[in-house]
């Protein structure tokens, strides 16, 4: 036990470092929020967008939640495990497409009776 | 003992404590993993309904995205201010941690509050889980009335776990002398976590509904 005691309260990381994760996570935030105030195509922001957002969740992990500082073993149970089983909830996106293929894309419905 | 600490020194040794955290610190990192593939479900599934139907874009960027925009800057306040609860604990300093998570705790809940106010300007202008805004159907003719579903539903879920942390945190600053280190720490895991879960309801439910005329 006593190996585990000596590093129970280990601690890595100053403050200025976390102030310093803070400010990019807010010029991150600032910068999604000028992309929708320029309003780009909305494939071009999706894409950025998530490319931003994985960032920011990358940077509270790491940092804020403190993960960088873990044992790799613990980083790799818990890390593959969630972007494998997201990645695979993804499977079922594709198939909105064909769902959309199915909207009535016609006149109102009540103009037409229908 | 000491054969035990030579296993320890390499990160695959396993060992006693092979991930080196406790019990509820490795509970809690299991039940983020669940709990971020609920978000990850709902968001997929918003992704989905959107992107099968004609949907609404009706966030004005004022005041919509801007009042969001301060809700993400009080969230993400609030994770810098647990940050700082964590490390003066890690220091010894309890009281001084207890000040930082009744901070963060009130950050917490001035989120809600503005979530709320949010919420409550949604609804009175007609908007349900079911049923979409009579101009919203005049401007954008066939969208789908699941939008205002996603959406109480996504930001609903999210809000709840914003609750249960702010109640977490008042009980955790209440009993902070009582408490080992990890306690605290634990309890800043699952608040980040629900901090990293706006950082994706933020862009994917208001920044890409946000409405082209300005």
């Amino acid at each position: 036990m006593s190996a585990f005691a000596e590093t129970e309260n280990h601690f890595a990381g100053s403050n200025k470092l976390f102030m310093s994760v803070w400010i990019w996570l807010l010029l991150l935030t600032g910068f999604e929020v000028f992309l929708g105030y320029i309003q780009l195509n909305v494939v071009m922001m999706l894409v950025i967008l998530m490319g931003a957002s994985i960032i920011k969740a990358a940077l509270i992990v790491a940092y804020f939640m403190h993960l960088r500082f873990e044992r790799l073993n613990l980083v790799l149970t818990i890390v593959p495990a969630v972007v494998i089983c997201i990645c695979l909830l993804l499977i079922f996106f594709p198939d909105s497409f064909r769902a959309r293929q199915l909207r009535y894309t016609g006149p109102t419905p009540a103009s037409e009776g229908r | 003992m000491a054969a035990e600490a030579d296993v320890l020194v390499d990160d695959w040794g396993g060992g006693v404590h092979p991930y080196r955290v406790g019990h509820r610190k490795l509970g809690m990192w299991l039940f983020i993993m669940s709990d971020s593939l609920t978000f990850s479900a709902l968001l997929i599934t918003y992704a989905y309904v959107r992107s099968s139907n004609v949907w609404p874009t009706p966030f004005k960027f004022y005041p919509s995205i801007v009042f969001s925009s301060v809700m993400t800057l009080v969230l993400l306040s609030s994770s810098l201010t647990m940050v700082m609860a964590v490390s003066a604990s890690a220091h010894g300093q309890k009281s001084k941690a207890r000040t930082w998570i009744i901070l963060t705790a009130l950050l917490g809940a001035t989120f809600i509050i503005l979530h709320s106010i949010e919420w409550n300007h949604l609804m009175s202008e007609g908007l349900r889980p079911f049923q979409l805004l009579q101009e919203w159907i005049e401007r954008w003719p066939g969208s789908t009335p699941l939008f205002g579903a996603t959406f109480f539903g996504i930001t609903g879920m999210h809000m709840f776990h914003v609750l249960t942390g702010c109640i977490y945190l008042f009980v955790v600053a209440a009993r902070v002398k009582n408490l080992k280190h990890e306690d605290i720490e634990i309890s800043g895991l699952y608040w980040h976590f629900v901090d990293l879960v706006w950082m994706f309801v933020f862009p994917m439910i208001y920044l890409l509904s946000i409405d082209p005329k300005k």
